[in-house]
């Protein structure tokens, strides 16, 4: 039971992830009708935001020191972190808090880049055929990715969460189990409850604001409400840039459980791909449910027990389960009908 | 396939067909079939010549050669399905790494002979095409190209990790001393001391006369594919792209077509792969990665999806970019620009190092987003409108335009 | 380019153009090899060609630029350019300064990818186009038997950079192959003394293995040796390769009643499952009243910095940490942190050495033909080089010197100060009958 219970937990986790880059995807594909093979390079600046945030409050100052050398020969540095010099505690809080206080500085940036985006290149592309936009949206995410490797390097960059969130919370503990048998790290019910918070958001901007409303219409019918004299092509800028906050947002708060590299992105945008079409195409809620279910499907497929009798089922679950779903719903598991069939 | 080439000479079939009747007339179907001819007639002579055309490329050596045929073969293929139907497929490169897989057994099993190889591979990759075609293209659009990125990536997990004692996982298959090789024992091929070659019937098929065997397989595949096109099974194809409605409303049934186009562009990604194991006797799990199905997406639509000769011009930019580019370091930069001044050359360096080398990526990207923002129909556009220019008809050639576009090869 | 300047034959076929022409030139290329020379690339200028293969782009793009910058320190070296770094040390003097063989030493680069195919198509370029004479880097081991089966094929030496399977000298093992790197078996009996020091006889491990070849051949190793020791085998579970958020994996190991756990991993997998195993508390645990440990067999030092604090004080093994004090290493720390500024990694180290060893070879063996040089290499005893006293093998090909365990540093002063060293487990120690691993050299391939 236990065992069980962390399982659901851990594909919530991972669940969360998928939905909040699909999230973005089938907001921009159902109302701009655009396919965004640059979201997962979206997903990764945002963690990269993280990254720049925690070098930021790390920022030394390089002196040299001529009496003391290192081993091959050149004088040793001497590093002083300014920040913490300059603002003494409120330094030393921005450091334990670089990655939460990411997010504030991840907002502002990424719907700048959404909006340049959009402006500068996907605009041109929403008359095209889609298979102009993957090519598109897929080399300006080759580029993104290779102006992040030449700034930041190849390999992974470690961002520490919080020591106060550090550990983890016995959490059985709570719903009477053995103390010590359900513990799960802080930092991951953080990301999760984050999340949620995320996902309420952007339904509720959609759902209860005017705004929303209109971007909704313009979802179902563009032509009618472009007719209706609204200034669709404004919103749909917003609509990209909010996407992007989202899954830059999800990026930021990743980084503590993986830490990022330049090729995060691809390898989250092909399973964010699969999670948006299994929810069906422009879904909101579809997006979310399917990566939520998908997330718990692939974290019960990796149990010992199941892979005794099943070798391997954890490597395929999610497309094996994408395939069932397609076979048996046509439009995925929320999708409306006359949605990319053409 | 046979069944295809024998449809393509009875000209009742298109009768039907209703789409684009102004090119049935025989005037100008006869105009047609001697473009065709002249088309495949440079297209051999340029294939047949590209060890000397491309020395200049720094591309002439055997290895890159036989890639340009190689995936020039698979990205024809791959334009026979998403070019003709519009159904993209994103899990073409499993049917090449199972036409690999395939092979490579043939060589290990049977005999080192290619022709035994190139069949079973063709095959098995046809085989396969059949069973997930028939199950993804119960779907449409998005759903089909997801569909098959499932099975591909489920092959390529599966290949890299518990279907090990088949493929060899992370490693790949590769040949053995001890592979007993029935055929090649039987015929009293002594097993030496070190590895066979591949060969056919006796002529080593790696180097240059590995080159020459998938430059003829080429020309023999844009062949078909030509015939492909202008058959009335290929009008059925962009019919089905056109208005798949309207096609269903007039009575026909469109899966068959769709099912046929599908195991024929599969088969020729089996062909491909085998002929990857023919020049290089080693198959790799990773041939099967979504990102290998990607590579020939960007392939077809660089060159121009739908176009007979874009796919293989897309493969050839791509793997020459891949090779060559990448090889490029500040050395050779160096002396490529010795001509200029010394503080010219080495600005020069500077700005084109980060594009080479490590950089080859960030190039491949620019130029895909160059040529789809200002080239749409992909870089057989570009020759279009360059040939457009030198022909000097400008007003003439802008309202053959929109008809061109179709089929801008000939 | 020469291959064809036979001036009148190729208007001839141009003009022909079609099949016919294919069967026509097809002998000619026959021909062509045959006679030309006595080996394939045999150097005729004043120069030779070396092909570097290493990833500069994916995972290990950064681990492929160290091995790059080693490699190019390697030339300068045996052309005598700079401080000469380890050929100070090396105990072959065979090398004067002043290229090999009379010829100075050239480069070319290329890109694996960390794919077999590409890293191939990429050794085939300097095979076939650049003319290059030997074929080293890599790292990955899947790579490094992919591209050792080409080189013996072609006819050129591999002198393979990282690779960790056991396969490279065990199973897949070639003739023209070399490796200077240390192999999962090694590392199993150097980790093996280490573990029981610090963790006694009495313990149960629990197994996360990448799920492919070097991942099994690794779990296989640590098995063994720990089992011989005492220790119990909980399970062992095969997670997919990049699979980023290993949480379904771990949580799985906080009840089972295991006190160790073993993460068959490298690279970026090595770096997540860490980082997530910490999150999880397993290093602060307490099972069967003992500390629960977590071991990573194959340290990567670059790597290791990825993990940040969650690598303290956890054990592992590595072929060569920037750290040592012999007089070989501090000659290449200080070559290299000259020329770039920074230590070097064990990637960089294996390659630079493999890079020197095969220029000594050629020059003791006083020519470039991949038979020759293999003879050179083979039962090659030679010391300076940072591991100590080291043997080529004769009869795998396999470098056998003495294997460092490592653990991650408690106080770190540098961002590359990560590891220390625990132990340098002798030689004698992990050394295993050749047969032990299977496989077959073959004979040597000339090429021509």
């Amino acid at each position: 039971m236990d065992a069980i219970l962390l399982q659901i937990l851990n594909g919530l986790d991972k669940g969360a992830a998928y939905a909040l880059i699909a999230l973005g995807l089938t907001l921009i594909f159902g109302t701009l009708g655009v396919v965004n093979f640059a979201h997962g390079a979206l997903f990764m600046l945002g963690a990269f935001c993280a990254v720049t945030v925690g070098k930021l409050v790390n920022y030394q100052v390089v002196t040299l020191d001529p009496t003391r050398t290192t081993p091959w020969g050149t004088p040793v540095e001497i590093r002083t972190p300014i920040v913490q010099e300059w603002f003494g505690d409120f330094g030393a809080f921005m450091v334990e808090y670089s990655v939460p206080l990411s997010i504030l500085f991840a907002i502002p940036i990424m719907l700048l880049i959404g909006v340049i985006m959009e402006r500068g290149l996907i605009q041109f592309f929403y008359k095209r055929p889609h298979a102009d936009q993957i090519l598109v949206t897929f080399g300006l995410a080759i580029v993104i990715q290779e102006i992040i490797k030449a700034q930041f390097g190849a390999n992974p960059i470690p961002q520490a969460a919080p020591d106060l969130v550090a550990g983890s919370a016995d959490i059985g503990v709570l719903l009477g189990f053995d103390p010590g048998t359900v513990v799960y790290p802080y930092w991951r019910i953080i990301y999760l409850l984050f999340s949620a918070l995320l996902i309420g958001c952007v339904f509720a901007f959609l759902q209860f604001t005017t705004y929303g409303m209109v971007v909704r219409a313009g979802m179902a019918d563009r032509e009618t409400v472009g007719l209706l004299g609204i200034n669709i092509q404004q919103r749909f800028t917003v609509v990209f840039g909010l996407a992007a906050v989202v899954a830059g947002l999800a990026g930021v708060m990743y980084t503590p459980i993986l830490p990022p590299d330049y090729h995060m992105g691809m390898d989250f945008l092909v399973l964010s791909f699969v999670v948006v079409v299994v929810g069906g195409m422009g879904s909101l809620p579809g997006a979310v449910a399917a990566g939520l279910l998908l997330g718990v499907l692939q974290s019960f497929a990796s149990m010992n027990e199941v892979k005794n009798i099943l070798p391997g089922i954890d490597q395929i679950i999610i497309y094996l389960v994408a395939v069932v779903i397609l076979l048996v719903r046509p439009r995925g598991l929320m999708g409306r009908k006359g949605v990319m069939e053409s | 396939m046979s069944q295809n080439l024998g449809k393509i000479r009875s000209p009742l079939d298109m009768e039907p067909l209703a789409i684009e009747v102004h090119d049935v007339e025989s005037a100008s179907r006869s105009r047609s079939a001697r473009n065709d001819l002249i088309l495949i007639c440079v297209f051999s002579a340029v294939v047949l010549a590209s060890p000397w055309l491309l020395a200049p490329f720094g591309a002439a050596y055997p290895d890159l050669l036989q890639r340009f045929c190689i995936f020039g073969i698979f990205a024809i293929g791959f334009n026979i399905m998403f070019g003709l139907t519009g159904y993209l497929s994103f899990g073409h490169a499993a049917f090449l790494g199972i036409g690999s897989y395939a092979a490579v057994w043939s060589f290990k099993l049977l005999t080192m002979n290619v022709i035994p190889a190139v069949m079973f591979g063709v095959l098995c990759a046809g085989l396969f095409s059949a069973l997930i075609g028939y199950v993804c293209l119960r779907r449409a659009g998005i759903y089909f190209s997801i569909l098959t990125l499932a099975f591909a990536q489920m092959s390529y997990n599966l290949a890299y990790s518990v279907l090990t004692p088949i493929t060899n996982g992370e490693t790949g298959l590769q040949l053995t001393l001890n592979d007993s090789r029935v055929l090649d024992a039987a015929s009293g091929i002594d097993p030496t001391s070190s590895l066979p070659v591949t060969n056919l019937f006796g002529m080593k098929m790696s180097g240059y006369p590995g080159f020459y065997l998938c430059a003829i397989v080429l020309i023999i595949s844009f062949y078909i594919s030509i015939r492909i096109f202008r058959s009335p099974f290929g009008m059925m194809l962009r019919g089905i792209k056109t208005n798949q409605n309207r096609m269903s409303y007039t009575g026909i049934n469109t899966r068959p077509y769709l099912l046929a186009a599908f195991v024929v562009s599969g088969m020729y990604a089996g062909l491909a792969g085998s002929l990857m194991a023919v020049t290089d006797p080693l198959a790799g799990a990773e041939r099967m990665q979504w990102t290998a199905s990607g590579e020939v997406v960007l392939m077809t639509i660089l060159g121009g999806a739908g176009t007979l000769l874009g796919p293989v011009l897309g493969a050839g930019v791509i793997k020459y970019f891949e090779n060559i580019f990448s090889s490029f370091n500040a050395q050779t930069l160096h002396s490529a620009f010795s001509f200029l001044p010394d503080g010219l050359a080495e600005f020069m360096v500077t700005i084109t190092h980060p594009f080479v080398g490590e950089g080859w990526h960030l190039t491949l990207g620019v130029l895909f987003m160059l040529i789809v923002i200002f080239l749409p129909g992909g870089l057989m556009e570009g020759a279009q409108r360059i040939g457009n220019m030198f022909s000097g008809s400008g007003g003439k050639s802008e309202a053959e335009s929109p008809a061109e576009q179709t089929k801008p090869a000939e | 380019m020469s291959l064809f300047d036979d001036n009148v034959s190729r208007r001839g076929i141009l003009k022909t153009g079609l099949v016919g022409a294919a069967v026509a030139t097809a002998p000619f290329h026959f021909v062509r090899g045959a006679g030309a020379a006595d080996y394939l690339n045999m150097p005729k200028g004043k120069s030779v060609i070396f092909g570097f293969n290493v990833p500069q782009t994916g995972a290990y793009a950064d681990e492929g630029a160290d091995e790059l910058r080693a490699y190019k320190l390697a030339v300068q070296h045996i052309n005598g350019e700079g401080d000469g770094g380890m050929l100070n040390t090396f105990t072959s003097k065979a090398l004067k300064g002043n290229g090999v063989n009379g010829k100075k030493v050239e480069f070319v680069t290329g890109d694996t990818q960390t794919k077999s195919d590409a890293a191939r198509a990429s050794a085939k370029r300097m095979i076939e186009k650049d003319g290059a004479i030997m074929i080293t880097g890599g790292s990955s081991s899947g790579v490094a038997i992919a591209v050792q089966g080409l080189c013996q094929e072609a006819g050129v030496i591999f002198m393979a950079g990282l690779t960790h399977s056991n396969d490279t000298t065990g199973k897949d093992k070639k003739a023209n192959g070399f490796r200077h790197f240390f192999n999962t078996e090694m590392s199993g009996a150097a980790l093996a003394p280490v573990l029981e020091k610090a963790f006694g006889t009495d313990r149960t491990a629990y197994h996360l293995t990448a799920d492919y070849t070097w991942g099994w051949s690794q779990e296989g190793s640590i098995k063994k040796y720990t089992e011989k020791l005492g220790w119990n085998t909980a399970s062992a579970v095969r997670t997919p390769l990049g699979a980023g958020d290993f949480s379904q994996y771990i949580t799985p190991v906080l009840n089972s009643g295991a006190d160790v756990l073993v993460l068959n991993h490298y690279g970026k997998d090595m770096v997540n499952s860490l980082t997530q195993a910490v999150q999880f508390g397993l290093r602060d645990k307490q099972v069967n009243g003992k500390d629960f440990a977590i071991v990573v067999p194959l340290y990567s030092r670059l790597m290791a910095q990825g993990a940040g604090k969650n690598v303290q004080g956890i054990f592992g093994s590595t072929n060569w940490h920037w750290s040592l004090q012999d007089e070989g290493s501090k000659a290449f720390v200080k070559s290299f942190g000259q020329a770039y500024g920074f230590p070097p990694s064990q990637a960089a180290h294996t390659c630079y050495v493999q890079a020197i060893l095969y220029a000594d070879a050629c020059q003791r063996a006083g020519s470039f033909a991949p038979c020759d040089v293999g003879k050179a290499l083979e039962g090659f005893k030679f010391d300076g080089m940072g591991n100590g006293a080291t043997e080529y093998r004769a009869a795998d090909h396999q470098c056998f010197k003495d294997v460092l365990v490592v653990k991650g540093k408690e106080n770190p002063t540098t961002k590359f100060d990560v590891l220390e060293v625990v132990e340098v487990t002798p030689r004698a120690q992990v050394e295993y009958p050749p047969e032990l691993l299977g496989g077959q050299l073959g004979s040597c391939n000339n090429g021509a």
